[in-house]
């Protein structure tokens, strides 16, 4: 194909990498209300690890149902009819989203380093990916504030007619480790800064408030609150179905619910091997395999198994893990984390924070949870589906044990051989686990892609045109990728084509 | 002030210095080439070599000369808009999320330059520099920021056709547009024309009035620093006749977009179908309506078609420039008025106490003059004004016409200047057929507390933008735009983008359609 025009493109793609902050002191350890920081109501603590070394980073506030109340209080008058937030220009709105972005470019460093540390993401990946991924979010739901439209409708009698679209109200927002998808990974600490940016970009009191806590507890309180509009979550299956019961126990809130997901990763033989064997592998390994959308059954056309096997198992042996604040390290400890692939923007309901923040007007409660407790406990619940793995007969390549001496870390491994009824072909395992299965005809692993509770992503390897657009109707999935490309997340099926170049 | 030598850098040498309050501000360029033709990101003398001067009308004296674009400028500057158009180029294969990104850094640098450009405004135009500095240049920032924010949400569709097959749309940017700017609101008039073209991924090739070139040519300096790729934006100083026409029936432009008179409208749309057919939208004159129901708030009202009337020194499109009283306060409005139109302060427009700035050409004031004497002499009553307001420069007092009919030339043609018409009405019926009977249907108003009324009225009038007690209320996320010989197309708001867009329907036979 002839390139036409300049090789050049003008957006320089990533910034250079700086060195991560040495020494870097956790400044803020408190809950955030009313741009406001607080002790928790019960004077209670929690501390925060370094799963690269379980070191004691510092110790948190832990904010309970009291704390919540507290926070619901604020944000419901922040959203009273006549606040300078419900009066506030939608443009002005914009501005003060864009004001945020930049703040967060400003401390881009700080952030990145933060996310390091208290989240055992690869330094290198949270200040180029997550880091950017957040900046552009931020602005590009900046963009929408203005634009949100109702309509104007021609009814029939002597009538008119219009509607608005009004914000919903107070929205609780329960994030595990990450911010979905259009944040970086929240954990707490970066999570906790950005309280201290909103109250820097100029958001008025109560609009943003930051609880940290349980699950169980404060995460519970939200979910049952009677004075919450709404609440979004992002984490496990199984507690996701807590979520959607407390709400229809208690007030019937709006739930917006983004879990787990076991996505086949589709490869025929006409597809380019080097490429679908690259991104099957980043689509596994990425972050510690700590993503919601990871391709983790991989589907692999007969005639070109063996030397698909062959090479995922090359790639995965080329890794170094090690302290994820050091360059050249590839791959981090565990942590009960979630990520979904940086890049995402929520234009829709199911939305990340920036999303959060953007849409119409809403007033948040969020809450984390964690502890180190639950990072042994992730850590073997990998180890644990490993063994399954050999159990079951799946044939292991590589890997299948931990690494190092101390933190969280397991080595990258590889099954082959996987069959669909296995454990590890089934469960959500969260960790540096690539399933590879075999198939023959297009209708057998539709099928088979389809043999699932989950359906968050998918995505197929092929040239060919016809298979191409099959599959992008026929997979049931929220998102189909053909390849590499940027991908909106959004409640209706979103398919993303790598093509040899764009243009607008 | 635009870069004198190649290469864009200011240089004093023999450059005219313009000062603020006491204060010099940058220097302007040598007064031998004139402010240079921006193109492909460089400065260009005109092939002719030709330069006009462009005038102050505050003192009516020569601020410096411009370089004068005639075809040839125009036709270098299609081939460079054409190239950077190209499949593959930088501005073509750019995200549309950073093309969002350079409007917003645009924007960034007109804030930061905000004080200065208000002044070349001001001193260029004639309008007050507090109104430069804190309407035009407020209005622009927001519009380029709003654009900003479309770049990367302007969607196609996928679409389900009948029959095995996969369809989609895609909104393609038109490609080279020829944009054809007014003198009236030179910065905002610009900004409104370079957010959705370039938002959606057009090259523009813009021509700016002969009359107020040079707060226009600061921004392509602006342009360029933003990070824009050469040949995105061009700009061409010159007059309508030469370089507006080459662009008009240029071959190689896609779409043309102008803003000025109507007469000038009729020119532009036949060139373009003697051409190559391209797209037009047109932001034309206007004789809007604006009335009084005798429930109004009459403060209000009277201060709202003051305001309706003589801001920028009536030289606005939108004008509300019959106001139709109803009978029962009519005297009383008209008395108001009066008093209203009379304490309004003409003056320098770099002086803050300043309301009223000269017009903004000797053209324009001849021309008001002579509509304020066909108001007197077809029997129209001058209550007030109604002759120049001083010695030097092309200042007009505050004028007010009573008693005045429909078919009187002050009541049916576009005057563009501090000139208002009040006539009488009786029933809304009567109000709405009289109102409507006019070639125009830019805007319109009505002012009343009554629910009913107004929702009646509203619907009634055939105009592009209606106004329920207020006037003159702009916002780049609303269309504007007008009905009949106002123009066609509508700006700003979402409605903005879809004249620079060309839909491609994309049909791909797939195996099976599954739902």
């Amino acid at each position: 194909m002839k390139k036409q025009g300049s090789d050049s493109n003008p957006v320089p793609v990533l910034p250079v990498l700086p060195e991560p902050l040495k020494d870097l002191k956790i400044k803020y350890t408190k809950i955030f209300i009313n741009n406001e920081w607080h002790n928790s109501v019960s004077g209670k603590k929690f501390e925060v690890f370094n799963p690269a070394n379980e070191e004691k980073i510092c110790e948190i506030e832990e904010g309970d149902k009291a704390d919540v109340d507290k926070a619901v209080k604020a944000a419901r008058r922040a959203f009273e009819l006549g606040s300078p937030w419900r009066t506030m220009d939608a443009s002005e709105r914009g501005r003060l989203l864009n004001k945020l972005a930049d703040l967060v470019e400003r401390d881009r460093l700080i952030l990145a380093t933060m996310e390091a540390i208290d989240g055992g993401k690869l330094f290198s990946t949270a200040y180029l990916m997550d880091l950017g991924a957040c900046i552009k979010t931020l602005r590009y739901c900046a963009g929408w504030a203005d634009k949100i439209h109702g309509r104007t409708v021609p009814m029939d009698g002597n009538f008119f007619t219009f509607t608005r679209h009004e914000p919903i109200g107070v929205c609780g927002q329960i994030i595990p480790w990450n911010f979905p998808l259009v944040m970086f990974i929240w954990k707490i600490a970066p999570a906790l800064y950005m309280g201290s940016l909103i109250k820097e970009a100029g958001f008025p009191p109560g609009v943003v408030n930051i609880v940290p806590g349980f699950g169980p507890t404060a995460g519970a309180a939200i979910s049952h609150h009677m004075d919450i509009d709404k609440v979004a979550f992002t984490g496990s299956t199984e507690v996701g179905k807590l979520i959607k019961e407390a709400a229809g126990k208690s007030n019937l809130k709006r739930v917006t619910l983004e879990l787990g997901g076991k996505s086949p990763n589709i490869i025929f033989a006409d597809a380019d091997l080097d490429t679908a064997v690259e991104f099957a592998h980043i689509g596994l390994f990425y972050h510690q395999g700590q993503c919601c959308i990871a391709g983790s059954r991989i589907f692999v056309e007969e005639p070109i198994y063996d030397e698909f096997v062959r090479r995922s198992i090359e790639r995965a042996k080329k890794y170094t893990l090690g302290d994820p604040l050091l360059p050249g390290v590839q791959q981090g400890p565990q942590r009960k984390t979630e990520i979904c692939l940086a890049y995402v923007v929520f234009p829709g309901e199911l939305g990340g924070e920036g999303e959060r923040l953007a849409s119409s007007s809403k007033t948040s409660v969020i809450c984390f949870s964690q502890t180190t407790k639950i990072d042994k406990e992730q850590f073997q619940k990998i180890l644990e589906l490993i063994e399954s793995g050999k159990k079951d007969g799946a044939k292991l390549e590589c890997g299948g044990g931990p690494w190092g001496d101390k933190g969280y870390f397991i080595q990258p491994t590889v099954f082959s051989n996987v069959t669909d009824d296995m454990r590890i072909a089934k469960e959500e395992i969260f960790g540096p686990v690539q399933q590879i299965m075999k198939f023959k005809t297009v209708d057998e692993v539709i099928k088979r892609a389809n043999n699932t509770s989950y359906g968050l992503a998918a995505a197929v390897f092929t040239k060919d045109i016809d298979k191409a657009l099959t599959f992008a109707a026929a997979l049931q999935a929220g998102t189909v990728w053909g390849e590499y490309g940027l991908h909106e997340y959004t409640e209706v099926k979103t398919v993303t084509i790598k093509i040899p170049q764009k243009n607008s | 002030m635009a870069g004198g030598k190649r290469g864009g850098c200011p240089d004093a040498a023999g450059g005219v210095t313009i000062w603020v309050g006491g204060v010099p501000l940058r220097e302007a360029v040598t007064t031998q080439a004139g402010v240079p033709i921006f193109i492909n990101n460089e400065w260009h003398d005109a092939v002719s070599k030709k330069t006009f001067p462009t005038i102050n009308p505050a003192t009516g004296e020569v601020i410096c000369q411009v370089a004068e674009g005639d075809k040839a400028d125009v036709d270098k500057a299609v081939k460079a808009a054409r190239a950077a158009f190209q499949l593959g180029s930088p501005w073509r294969r750019m995200d549309a999320s950073h093309r969002g990104k350079l409007l917003n850094r645009l924007a960034d640098l007109i804030e930061r330059d905000r004080a200065y450009l208000a002044a070349l405004e001001t001193l260029d135009n004639g309008k007050p520099y507090s109104v430069s500095y804190l309407v035009d240049l407020d209005m622009v920032v927001k519009c380029l920021r709003y654009f900003a924010g479309w770049a990367d949400k302007f969607h196609g569709k996928t679409i389900p056709l009948d029959g095995d097959f996969f369809c989609y749309t895609r909104h393609e940017p038109v490609g080279v547009c020829g944009q054809i700017i007014p003198w009236n609101f030179p910065l905002l008039m610009q900004a409104w024309k370079l957010g959705p073209a370039l938002a959606t991924g057009n090259v523009v090739v813009m021509k700016v009035a002969e009359q107020t070139p040079l707060s226009a040519l600061y921004i392509a300096n602006l342009i360029k620093e933003a990070g824009f790729p050469p040949g995105v934006v061009n700009i061409i100083p010159g007059y309508g006749p030469t370089a507006g026409a080459a662009i008009s029936s240029h071959m190689d432009v896609d779409k043309v977009a102008f803003t000025g008179s109507t007469e000038v409208g009729h020119l532009i749309q036949k060139a373009a179908a003697e051409s190559n057919l391209k797209r037009v939208t047109l932001e034309l004159g206007g004789k809007s309506p604006n009335i009084i129901m005798s429930d109004a708030d009459m403060d209000w009202a009277v201060d709202q078609a003051h305001f309706a009337l003589f801001f920028n020194q009536g030289q606005c499109c939108c004008a509300g420039s019959r106001t139709y009283v109803q009978e029962d306060i009519y005297h009383e409005f008209v008395e108001r008025s009066v008093e209203k139109a009379k304490s309004r302060v003409v003056g320098n427009p770099f002086d803050s106490k300043t309301e009223q700035g000269p017009q903004v050409d000797e053209e324009q004031y001849k021309k008001i003059l002579g509509y304020i004497s066909a108001g007197k002499r077809e029997g129209a009553k001058l209550l007030c004004g109604g002759s120049p307001a001083a010695d030097r420069g092309y200042f007009i007092q505050p004028t007010v016409f009573g008693e005045v009919q429909d078919n009187m030339t002050i009541a049916r043609e576009e005057i563009f200047g501090p000139v208002m018409q009040i006539l009488k009405f009786k029933t809304i019926e009567e109000v709405i057929e009289r109102a409507n009977d006019s070639k125009y249907g830019l805007a319109a108003a009505v002012f009343t507390k009554d629910l009913d009324k107004a929702n009646y009225v509203s619907q009634a009038l055939r105009a592009g933008t209606v106004w329920v007690n207020c006037y003159d209320v702009f916002g780049a996320q609303a269309p504007f735009g007008g009905y009949k010989a106002s123009g066609n197309g509508r700006e700003l708001g979402e409605y903005g983008l879809e004249a620079y867009v060309e839909v491609k329907n994309v049909t791909i036979k797939i195996p099976q359609k599954n739902s």
